[in-house]
């Protein structure tokens, strides 16, 4: 049997409406469920960073990722287990404000926990936390004996520890071997995948 | 309307002219009915083939893209026009078959509403497409076009969808088109890696055993000859897939038969003899492997793919070299040593001997009892000069005419391989022979299986189209039968059929034909056939309870193998 663990596959894509679907698939028809999932521009101009994490085994996962990678709007991907990247979460939490005003150990967990208060209002008091998912989760199980009514933690994000940047490189190298067969002039830039107007108009 | 602007509709009509497209098949309906007003004027360049179903439209398509090589082109229109062609995607995308199927859309204002005929078909290509897009403005339909036809036609071809709304079809713009051979995050033909070609030569050239795993992907590529330089040079027995059948003339003596579950038992068995396998462009499916733990486990693999994401997908490999098989087999070709393996081909040799007393003699010349479908396939084989382009349907029809038709030349086999499609031939043979006006096109189906697809005879008659239609009739749905005989007991759950006479339906078409239930009528039915000028059925009434041997029942490695229903191939001796 194959080690079960967490992994995190990060997807780099063009920027279409389309592209979570045809992820999300790649998972679902291998019966893999999706932990979390986040999604947003990266340095690369046009280029859209898709992260994504799940409980499997290494075999399926290599899987995975080539499969993605066939998406023909896709880049690239990368499959990483939690030693290998720089990851966070935000989690964001809802407690009564009276508790707060009551209860001066409260004061002392949200230090503790480095947490940050958003929003005080005279009902609710709005906290954050950015951390991995198990402090995250341990701020929560300390602030449900405060009637926390309302918990919520995004998907997570993360940045490689590898010193190369191989989207850059591979982009750049795709775009420098085009340039040359079409002009053989390397500065000529080949046009992105949609123009901006397409991209508005066409549901990708 | 100004000078120089056109409707959507009528650029998709242009794009797929300037695309070289100058046959379609298609069915038409409320949301494509624009595309369809202005193809009236264009029909002296763009020829529609209007078939009686559109799953026989997208069928037709694929069986005109495996004959020629070309896309394959389908219209239809949206919510059940559409739907109707999602066999025919899936098949097209598990047989790499490139297809640009165009459906019409509700307009983009209704989209969501659940408007007449309205059905999210982009949602339900993804999954079986290699790319799929719905396009809202008439301005993007030319490069859509351009893209459809550079993605469906490049790397491993597959299946592209184009969901075109109503409002873009009608839109004014103005066309000019230009071919598209470059998207920047899709990788069509990838390096050569002469590094993992230089391994891959070293491995070859200290193989004692090694065999060669001939696959689609060489007929799509090309690959023909230099898979021939290979073999020959090496001196390497080659085996192909169902898929791959063809690549190497029947005839060649370094050709040792079919592989999989209904294969030869030659090159089933020495697969996990060989310690040097060489697989090109074919993808390890489970009919082809058997049991994973049981497969190759003497052998180095070399696998050679357009597709990365078939490398160790279901066999572990030793070493990868990802490219288009005929530039990675030209290249190898220099760095392979000139070898032979008298000991290896003996070793072959002797079991083929087995196969042919134990199953081949019994199939194809059975001295008495009913005709059996072996016997047909091989005549009507040697009646075409073993030069026919074979179609055939999808159950013992289908593993009977691979194992027993011979090829003598390239992209001569158009089967449903992996989605397996009942009802696929008769529509795939319409295609094959439009593409291929010069080749006779055998299509051979069971009795279910045809009826599957029967309405498509009226596309035969009104095109006059001469293919030759082989019924092969055992009044069962036989491969099922067969599975319920040797595994549940004989309990015939369904599958008994009850037939109409296929010679009199033909004749409603208009098409000639005859019913055989004797043998010795047999051989100048079949001459007819393939004389006969237009399409011609012949309906052969089979053995009703006949099985296909040898089989590799589902759980069993490669080398146990059933040779009937009681006797196992034994290897001790051998
Ligand atoms: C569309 C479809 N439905 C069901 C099947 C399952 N199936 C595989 S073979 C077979 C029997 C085919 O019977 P027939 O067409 O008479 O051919 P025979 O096996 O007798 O040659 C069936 C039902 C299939 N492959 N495709």
């Amino acid at each position: 049997m194959q080690e079960r663990k967490l992994f995190t596959v990060t997807i780099f894509s063009e920027n279409t409406v389309g592209i979570l679907n045809l992820i999300a698939i790649v998972y679902t028809r291998r019966c893999i469920n999706i932990e979390s999932i986040s999604a947003s521009a990266c340095s690369i101009p046009g280029v859209h960073k898709v992260t994504v994490t799940s409980w499997s085994d290494r075999p399926s996962m290599i899987k995975v990722v080539n499969a993605i990678e066939k998406i023909i709007y896709v880049v690239k991907a990368f499959l990483y287990t939690d030693d290998e990247i720089v990851y966070q979460e935000i989690a964001l939490y809802k407690v009564p404000t009276v508790r707060l005003v009551d209860e001066p150990e409260l004061e002392k967990i949200i230090r503790r926990h480095n947490a940050r208060i958003l929003e005080i209002t005279h009902d609710y008091t709005v906290l954050e936390k950015t951390g991995h998912n198990d402090e995250t989760e341990a701020l929560f199980e300390e602030l449900k004996a405060y009637d926390i009514t309302q918990f919520v933690r995004s998907g997570r994000v993360c940045i490689t520890k590898d010193p190369v940047e191989h989207v850059t490189n591979y982009l750049a190298e795709r775009d420098r071997l085009r340039s040359i067969q079409l002009s053989g002039d390397p500065s000529h830039s080949p046009h992105p995948f949609f123009s901006e107007e397409t991209k508005e108009n066409t549901n990708l | 309307m100004s000078d120089h602007k056109i409707p959507g509709s009528e650029a998709l009509i242009r794009s797929l002219i300037a695309e070289g497209v100058d046959t379609v098949f298609g069915y038409p309906g409320g949301s494509i009915i624009n595309v369809y007003d202005r193809l009236y004027d264009y029909q002296d360049r763009l020829r529609h083939i209007l078939t009686r179903h559109e799953q026989g439209a997208i069928h037709a398509a694929q069986g005109f893209a495996r004959a020629t090589g070309r896309t394959g082109v389908v219209f239809a229109t949206s919510g059940p026009g559409a739907t109707n062609l999602v066999t025919g995607i899936g098949d097209a995308l598990m047989d790499s078959t490139p297809l640009v199927v165009i459906t019409g859309q509700v307009a983009s204002s209704v989209l969501g509403t659940d408007a007449f005929q309205e059905i999210d078909m982009v949602d339900i290509a993804n999954p079986i497409t290699k790319w799929a897009l719905q396009v809202r403005r008439a301005a993007d339909i030319p490069s859509a076009v351009a893209r459809a036809f550079f993605i469906a036609n490049s790397g491993r071809p597959g299946p592209v969808l184009l969901d075109i709304a109503k409002d873009a079809q009608q839109g004014l713009m103005e066309w000019s088109h230009e071919k598209c051979d470059y998207i920047r995050t899709y990788c069509d033909r990838p390096a050569l890696d002469y590094h993992a070609l230089s391994q891959a030569a070293g491995i070859i050239n200290s193989a004692v055993r090694p065999l060669i795993l001939s696959g689609h992907g060489v007929m799509i590529s090309g690959a023909e000859p230099q898979l021939r330089e290979l073999a020959e040079k090496a001196e390497i027995p080659v085996a192909s897939t169902l898929l791959g059948l063809s690549t190497l003339p029947s005839s060649h003596p370094l050709f040792r038969g079919m592989l999989g579950m209904h294969g030869n038992i030659a090159p089933n068995v020495s697969t996990n003899r060989a310690d040097v396998i060489i697989a090109i462009g074919m993808r390890f499916d489970d009919r082809v492997t058997g049991r994973l733990d049981g497969y190759a486990p003497h052998a180095r693999i070399i696998h050679i793919d357009i597709d990365a994401s078939e490398f160790n997908k279901n066999v572990p490999v030793h070493c990868t070299i990802h490219g288009d098989a005929r530039e990675v087999l030209t290249a190898l070709l220099p760095l392979v040593h000139p070898a032979r393996h008298p000991e290896w081909l003996a070793s072959f040799d002797r079991l083929d001997a087995i196969e042919k007393t134990e199953v081949i003699d019994r199939q194809t010349h059975p001295a008495s009892g009913p005709i059996l479908m072996g016997e047909v396939v091989d005549q009507v084989s040697t009646a075409t000069s073993d030069d026919a382009i074979l179609v055939t349907d999808v159950g013992q029809n289908q593993m009977l005419a691979a194992r027993y038709f011979r090829f003598s030349s390239p992209r001569s086999i158009i089967t449903s391989g992996g989605l397996g499609t009942m009802g696929f031939s008769l529509p795939a043979a319409i295609g094959a022979k439009i593409g291929c006006p010069g080749r006779q096109v055998c299509a051979f189906a069971g009795d279910g299986g045809i009826q599957m697809t029967v309405q498509e005879l009226g596309t035969i008659m009104a095109y006059d189209i001469p293919v030759k239609i082989i019924v092969l009739n055992n009044s069962f749905l036989g491969n099922v039968r067969q599975w319920q005989e040797l595994f549940f007991n004989a309990r015939y759950s369904q599958t008994p059929m009850t037939n109409p006479d296929f010679v009199t339906l033909a004749s409603a078409y208009g098409i000639p034909g005859e019913h055989i239930t004797d043998r010795a009528d047999l051989p100048e039915a079949i001459t007819r056939m393939v004389k006969s000028p237009t399409a011609y059925l012949l309906e052969v009434d089979i053995h009703k309870t006949d099985n296909i041997f040898p089989m590799m029942p589902l759980g069993a490695a490669v080398d146990e193998l059933m040779l009937n229903a009681t006797d196992r191939l034994d290897l001790s001796s051998l």
